[in-house]
């Protein structure tokens, strides 16, 4: 798998997939390097975000069939399986303070979608 | 232990009243204030509800009558003596001597002596077989007498006296009689005319009222043989129930000098102090303003004014009002204010129903602006806000009769019980006012009756006002716009009927159309999917086309449901449960060839389980090619029409019910609609398929088809009601249409039909007027925009399996075609099932 690696900000960037895999406003679930990394698609922000895959509640490998939103100026994600929701800037959950999962820089380069681990 | 500084009290009673004074004193407790209670009881058993005794017969248990848990006193620190009673009260000395020895000291003295069963002395009362109806002692004596006796009788026709006769049919015996001195029943509570509406009542159920006998002899050698009436008439029974009315027990007050009356009480001021100031009286037995309260709210009232006394507060006993509102046999009774007043002192306005067994009769005052009083016989609906009316004063309506008629204009009479003022006691046994029940509902957000039973004991008593609670919390929510302005959400400043009227009216097909005609925001999980619900009612395009799959919920994004471990389960579509062996097969394939765990669902149809996201668009080709449908199990839209067989098998059915139910289903298959949507046609009567369970519901008759509707299942269980009688299928179709139409356009999000009709102004009544007579003229639109949905239907998994790019999407990985490694089953009788959840990690 194409890697890029970025000496100054100590990331390595992944290469995910291509852009239209991922359906606009949506997301999907790339495998990378073993683990499940949900990417999101937000054009209506025009913005991409990287989070887990596994949601901490049940261990539910769903975020990325999850719905997109916002709450506030809030970018979400909400898991299919109970509605958790989560923050897609900081992964902290935003109707349950027990719960937060990881968040990941993503690049888009000439089509490609790049997450940073 | 007791200290120096506990203020003791005794209290002589354990019945309900006593028990009462209990709880309120340790509720009303102030920091600092120290009681130490003893409480001496005569009967075996702690408290229990004397309300319900009756209830005994049908089954309650005595455990279930109980007042409070066996633990309750000592958890509170009660030193409870039971089969104990009082035998002497030293005034001086200030302390009681009981049955068995206890001397208690005590600085406060609570009599709760209730009262006992009042037999008249008439000659041969003491034979066996002659029972009287008060404790549960009394009931298990009544029980077992009542195994070898056929023919039994009550004496006394008031409330009681009905209750016991009550008892006497549900202990099966074969004749129940009713004797009453009076010309009437209960001739305390209502007038002759209402008494008569519910004799014919009583006597309809069996029992045989008899009216103005006075009993003279009860005959028999040592067991009751019979009762030897004044005007020379003989009633042959062989067990009877004396129920004539109260005798306050005021024995031991009289042998302790305190003030009694000549005709039974102990009589006290409005602090409900007796002659001795350090005794109070309360409940049964105590006489106050003149007369014994034999209800238990006034007993309660009383128990609150001595507890709030003793811990230091300030109340009297005010006169209380005796109106009562009882189920007697399945008839309701009630009376209010003053039930007998005559013209000229008033007005009053009778309504008289012999068909259906109603009488009601109010009271208006010559001025015609309050109501007095009045009865309510076999209906007392509107007793409490009647009762409220009557005791607020509250100014009438001009159509004064429309209180106890209904307005016949369709609009509810009055201004309802948010108009009461809030100090109007709702709840009289725990005197709780509107105010305290407003202020629960909207400051503290107690917003269900259970919720309002902790806080502040509403409807724990009798339970006659919780439909008027009920009220309040849907008044009080009202008011503060929850449910008047129920918005979508942050996104969406409208309900759901104005969004789709603004969606329709502007024919917006994509979620970001909707977003940025009428929103705002980026949308989040509970708008989208309802603006992807409400483009599908209206236009029916694939779900997962334009930008619409991204706004779907779980189930709908992948046309399945989501199951535990990510896995997904498969409903193919089998229209009225009818299938070839054939497509029985196909299933059964399918089944082995990827593995899934297969359940006959509640539908008549086939689930299939554990199915990788992955291998969707697989099964489902081999199950269109076979030549099923998707069934819609994932989305809020039609599910199934259950069937019963039919006349085509059924020695019994009388129409074809399968053939109609495939018909309805092909009908409606695929309309989304705010929550799902589950039918059901039976063949006849016996309604195997359970159709008055469904949100529409089928059931055959000798020339036609009865349409129900708004019944469901699940939690909270509704019968389905009738819409129309006798239709034939394509009135009754038409009529589906409309029905279905008008709750996808009015109904709030995720409110299944009956939810629906129960929050709907003029409930049945309205959405017949509508759907059946078309009073808003809009039965045409209705049916045109249903066959418009109808007309465009298409199967979209089989859109989904003929598409490449739809096809695409359903991977586990967008970049590799590797299905979730984390996906884990476990073996049970032969299949799998999912691996349970994991503990969650924080």
């Amino acid at each position: 798998m194409e890697t890029i690696t970025d000496t100054i900000n100590e990331v390595t960037w992944h290469m995910a997939c291509y852009v239209d895999d991922i359906p606009e406003d949506g997301g999907g679930c790339a495998f990378i390097s073993g683990r499940q990394i949900a990417i999101f698609n937000f054009t209506r922000r025009g913005e991409w975000y990287a989070t887990d895959n596994q949601c901490p509640h049940r261990q539910q490998m769903a975020i990325a069939r999850g719905m997109i939103g916002s709450q506030g100026e809030e970018p979400k994600v909400a898991c299919p399986f109970h509605k958790k929701t989560f923050s897609l800037q900081t992964g902290q959950c935003l109707n349950d303070d027990e719960y937060r999962i990881n968040t990941f820089p993503v690049m888009v380069k000439e089509n490609r979608v790049y997450v940073g681990l | 232990m007791k200290t120096v500084s506990d203020t003791r009290i005794v209290v002589v009673g354990n019945g309900m009243v006593g028990y009462k004074f209990c709880e309120k004193l340790l509720s009303k407790r102030k920091e600092g204030q120290q009681f130490s209670i003893t409480v001496f009881g005569e009967e075996p058993r702690a408290a229990y509800d004397r309300v319900h005794l009756s209830e005994f017969f049908a089954g309650k248990s005595a455990d279930d009558l109980s007042m409070a848990g066996a633990g309750w006193y000592e958890e509170n620190g009660i030193r409870l003596f039971l089969s104990d009673p009082v035998v002497d009260i030293d005034r001086e000395e200030k302390l009681v001597r009981s049955h068995h020895g206890h001397i208690v000291y005590y600085d406060y003295l609570i009599m709760a002596t209730g009262s006992g069963a009042f037999v008249p002395s008439i000659p041969g009362v003491e034979k066996d077989g002659v029972f009287v109806y008060r404790t549960i002692e009394d009931l298990e004596l009544i029980q077992s007498y009542a195994k070898k006796a056929r023919k039994g009788a009550v004496l006394g026709g008031g409330l009681l006296g009905l209750e016991a006769a009550k008892a006497l049919l549900d202990l099966g015996l074969e004749e129940a009689h009713v004797v009453e001195f009076a010309p009437r029943l209960m001739p305390r509570q209502i007038d002759d005319a209402g008494s008569r509406m519910l004799q014919s009542q009583l006597e309809s159920l069996g029992l045989q009222i008899h009216l103005s006998k006075s009993t003279q002899e009860i005959q028999g050698d040592e067991r009751i043989a019979g009762m030897q009436f004044a005007d020379n008439s003989f009633l042959d029974v062989d067990m009877l129930v004396i129920s004539t009315g109260i005798r306050p027990r005021d024995e031991i007050a009289r042998i302790a000098g305190l003030e009694t009356h000549p005709r039974g009480g102990i009589v006290v001021n409005n602090q409900l102090q007796t002659s001795d100031p350090a005794i109070f009286a309360i409940g049964e037995c105590a006489l106050a303003h003149h007369m014994i309260y034999g209800l238990i709210a006034p007993g309660y009232e009383m128990a609150d004014v001595v507890a709030t006394l003793i811990t230091g507060g300030e109340k009297d006993f005010q006169p209380f009002d005796m109106s009562t509102k009882l189920k007697l046999i399945g008839t309701d009774v009630a009376s209010f204010g003053d039930p007998f007043v005559e013209e000229p002192a008033c007005r009053t306005i009778r309504y008289e129903n012999k068909a259906k067994g109603i009488y009601k009769r109010i009271n208006v005052s010559s001025d015609g602006k309050t109501l007095l009083g009045g009865i309510l016989v076999g209906e007392a609906e509107q007793y409490n806000m009647l009762l409220q009316t009557c005791k607020n004063k509250t100014i009438l309506p001009p159509d004064s009769e429309d209180l106890i008629l209904g307005s016949r204009g369709g609009e509810e009479a009055g201004a309802g019980v948010m108009s009461l003022p809030d100090d109007a006691l709702i709840c009289s046994c725990e005197a709780v006012t509107k105010g305290m029940i407003c202020h629960e509902v909207g400051e503290n957000g107690h917003t269900t009756v259970d919720a309002l039973k902790k806080c502040c004991k509403a409807g724990t008593g009798c339970g006659g006002c919780i439909p008027m609670v009920k009220d309040l919390i849907g008044g009080v929510l009202k008011e503060k716009g929850v449910y008047v302005r129920n918005v979508v959400c942050e996104h969406f400043d409208y309900s759901r009927q104005e969004l789709l009227d603004l969606v329709k009216m502007n024919g917006l097909k994509t979620f970001s159309a909707v977003l940025d005609h009428h929103g705002k925001g980026d949308g989040c999980e509970v708008c989208k999917p309802l603006v992807a619900s409400l483009l599908a009612s209206l236009w029916n395009e694939n779900i997962l086309t334009k930008d619409r799959a991204v706004a779907q919920d779980s189930n709908d994004r992948y046309l399945a449901n989501i199951q535990k471990g990510g896995t997904y389960s498969v409903v193919p579509r089998i229209p009225g449960g009818e299938i070839t062996p054939e497509k029985l097969i196909v299933i059964g394939q399918v089944a082995q060839r990827y593995g899934l765990y297969t359940k006959i669902t509640g539908g008549q149809r086939i689930d299939l389980f554990g199915a990788h996201l992955g291998d969707l668009p697989d099964i489902w080709e081999e199950l269109i090619n076979a030549g099923f449908e998707s069934g819609h199990a994932y989305g809020k839209s039609l599910r199934t029409v259950k069937s019963c067989v039919g006349s085509t098998w059924c020695r019994f059915g009388v129409q074809d019910s399968v053939s109609f139910a495939i018909e309805v289903e092909d009908r409606y298959k695929g309309l989304r609609s705010p929550h799902k949507l589950k039918s059901a046609v039976s063949g006849c009567v016996r309604e195997c398929a359970e159709a008055q369970s469904k949100d529409f519901g089928i059931i055959a008759t000798e020339k036609g088809w009865n349409l129900f509707v708004c019944g469901n299942g699940g939690s909270k269980p509704q019968h389905a009601q009738l819409l129309a009688t006798d239709v034939d299928k394509e009135t009754c179709l038409r009529l589906i249409d409309r029905f279905l139409m008008f709750y996808i356009k009015t109904a709030d999000p995720l409110t299944r039909t009956a939810t629906w009709l129960n929050k709907m102004e003029g409930g049945m009544n309205y959405l017949k007027a509508v759907v059946v007579d078309d009073v808003l003229g809009i039965a045409d639109e209705l049916e045109r925009d249903m066959q418009n949905l109808i007309d465009v239907y298409k199967c979209e998994w089989r859109e989904v399996v003929e598409s490449p790019e739809l096809r695409k999407r359903f991977t586990h990985f967008v970049n590799t075609p590797m299905k979730d490694p984390s996906i884990a089953f476990e073996g049970m009788r032969e299949q799998k099932r999912a691996a349970e959840w994991a503990l969650p990690v924080s």
